[in-house]
């Protein structure tokens, strides 16, 4: 190794499909990283096994669709940026269409894509496809779904909620 | 090489080629495996020890009148035979095998916790416990109303000695149950200073020495504690074994912990009567395999002597503090003294399992998380750590290829 003088770019160039720049970037700055003033529901996720814990907040509009959802997380870069990447990807969506759409990311982060998935929910999905690098990081899957189980859970009136 | 290495002809190009996984590649890279800590790999010799038992004499123990059984038996009692030498134990008869270190620490909580302790007594743990030590003697305290006293820590990782001596002061301890190195910070604690204070208070000791016996020797009549508690897979040997060691007095008088098999002198449906220790606490066809293995292993270490295998390690773990020492936002966890093969550290903007994922994508294993040591964690304001940790196969070149790998991981993250 000494003597090739790889930067950390290119001697990690292979990782960019699980740590891609909008990974990075909403890890390193989330925006929804936040306790939300006025909520409906809220729940927590922890992961015993990494450590990893995350607690959301979700307000409601009067027609049932999620206006709003903050979270605060301790975890990798991973997890930020999904729970930050889901806490804007679901507004707008009902409690049925967010589900559906836990359903899509999970089958997302375990095999890399998801064929079956609604049709009406792809456009919040392709927001979410730089996550689906972590199909191949078996051990990081949990990462990036333990916040949407937490949300999953807040939306069912659970108060807390694990990655298995 | 330092002069003891010299002296005791210790090789450590020689050692790697006794260990069949070291000439792994890892995603494309050479292995460079610095997760000992957490399991050790495994030389030939008890690789071979194990599939040979297999092959050639393998039957159940201690039951069967036939010459297999009778080889599998004797071979597994020179397992005992080579842990009481390996701890310098007085007799074979004090050498408990259980399935883990856990195991043994749980023996301890049931049959000690509940046959030999009183309620009001006490039991002393330290601020750097593995869950292992912790939980079953939480467990004791619900259910028995035995209290658990958890002695402070300083900033560096070392044992606060004056509080001990207060936490032991009124008596009431029982039992002290502790690290004899952390596997977080690496921490030797002070064995005899413990030892003596604790006796001179009336309090037995157990140590957890899951990973101190892997990197120095350990007499425990030296040491002059009660009990000692160790494992195969940390030490170069097969997971599913566990030691407990204590004295042959104090085991005497504990009750049993598991029933069944084994461990019996005669049963009735009115009453039983138990075996002579150490068959009380080995209810079950015991781990016979790993029996074999574990003597293997503890026959290797031996033969390259403690001494070199401490100087070894000490010149890695001093290489490896002044590398990480000296990388921008890498910071130690842990500056005890006196300190084993074992690195923790955090890096700046970077969380320990991403810090993980990238080494192991430059086939680097190292641990990352808290360690099983969460209590630790919220003392140290931590989250979690990454870990590296050192074997008898470690060498300067794979701690240079970590510190090089964490300086472009560091730009990485920047």
């Amino acid at each position: 190794m000494s003597g090739e003088h790889e930067s950390g770019g290119t001697m990690f160039d292979d990782l960019r499909d699980l740590y891609q720049e909008v990974i990075l970037d909403h890890g390193r700055r989330p925006r929804h990283m936040q306790r939300l003033a006025r909520f409906d529901a809220t729940a927590k996720g922890d992961n015993p096994m990494c450590g990893d814990r995350v607690q959301v907040w979700v307000a409601f509009a009067p027609d049932g669709t999620i206006e709003q959802a903050g979270f605060e997380a301790r975890g990798c870069a991973i997890s930020i940026a999904s729970a930050d990447l889901m806490a804007e990807t679901v507004v707008g969506h009902n409690k049925q269409d967010a589900r559906a759409l836990f359903a899509s990311f999970r089958e997302m982060a375990k095999t890399g894509a998801c064929p079956d998935c609604a049709p009406a929910l792809e456009p919040a999905l392709e927001r979410l496809k730089p996550l689906s690098g972590v199909h191949e990081y078996p051990s990081r899957v949990k990462c990036a779904t333990l916040p949407w189980h937490a949300l999953a859970a807040a939306l069912d009136d659970v108060k807390e909620a694990t990655s298995e | 090489m330092n002069d003891v290495m010299a002296a005791t002809g210790f090789d450590v190009a020689r050692i790697r080629e006794d260990f069949p996984i070291l000439r792994q590649t890892v995603r494309g890279k050479k292995l460079v495996f610095l997760d000992s800590a957490a399991s050790a790999q495994k030389p030939r010799p008890v690789i071979d020890a194990m599939v040979q038992a297999m092959e050639t004499q393998y039957a159940n123990v201690h039951r069967g009148l036939h010459w297999m059984s009778e080889r599998t038996t004797e071979a597994y009692e020179a397992a005992r035979d080579a842990v009481a030498g390996l701890l310098n134990a007085r007799e074979r008869a004090e050498i408990v095998f259980t399935g883990s270190v856990t195991g043994s620490l749980n023996l301890m909580a049931h049959s000690y916790g509940r046959g030999v302790l009183k309620p009001g007594q006490a039991v002393l743990i330290s601020a750097m416990e593995h869950h292992s030590n912790i939980v079953p003697w939480q467990m004791l305290r619900d259910e028995r109303g035995i209290e658990l006293r958890v002695c402070p820590i300083s900033d560096a990782g070392e044992l606060d000695m004056a509080a001990f001596e207060a936490l032991l002061a009124d008596g009431k301890v029982g039992l002290v149950s502790i690290t004899h190195m952390s596997n977080v910070l690496g921490t030797y604690t002070p064995a005899e200073r413990i030892v003596a204070l604790a006796h001179a208070h009336g309090a037995k000791v157990l140590f957890d020495g899951a990973q101190a016996v892997v990197h120095r020797k350990v007499d425990v009549q030296a040491l002059g504690c009660d009990f000692y508690a160790f494992t195969g897979h940390k030490l170069y040997g097969p997971t599913g074994i566990g030691v407990l060691w204590g004295r042959r007095e104090l085991l005497e008088a504990m009750p049993p912990f598991m029933g069944g098999g084994d461990m019996i002198s005669s049963v009735t449906y009115e009453r039983s009567t138990w075996a002579q220790v150490p068959h009380k606490f080995e209810a079950g066809t015991p781990p016979i395999l790993e029996g074999i293995g574990l003597r293997a292993a503890v026959d290797y270490v031996q033969a390259i002597g403690y001494p070199a295998i401490a100087a070894h390690e000490a010149a890695l773990t001093e290489h490896a503090l002044a590398r990480m020492s000296a990388i921008e936002g890498v910071h130690v966890i842990g500056r005890a003294q006196d300190r084993g093969g074992v690195v923790s550290f955090t890096l700046d903007r970077a969380h320990p399992h991403d810090v993980a994922t990238l080494l192991d994508r430059q086939g680097i294993a190292v641990r990352a998380g808290h360690h099983c040591a969460e209590p630790l964690m919220h003392r140290l304001g931590l989250e979690s750590t990454a870990r590296a940790s050192f074997g008898i196969y470690t060498t300067t070149e794979e701690i240079d290829v970590l510190a090089d790998t964490l300086t472009r991981v560091r730009e990485f993250f920047a």
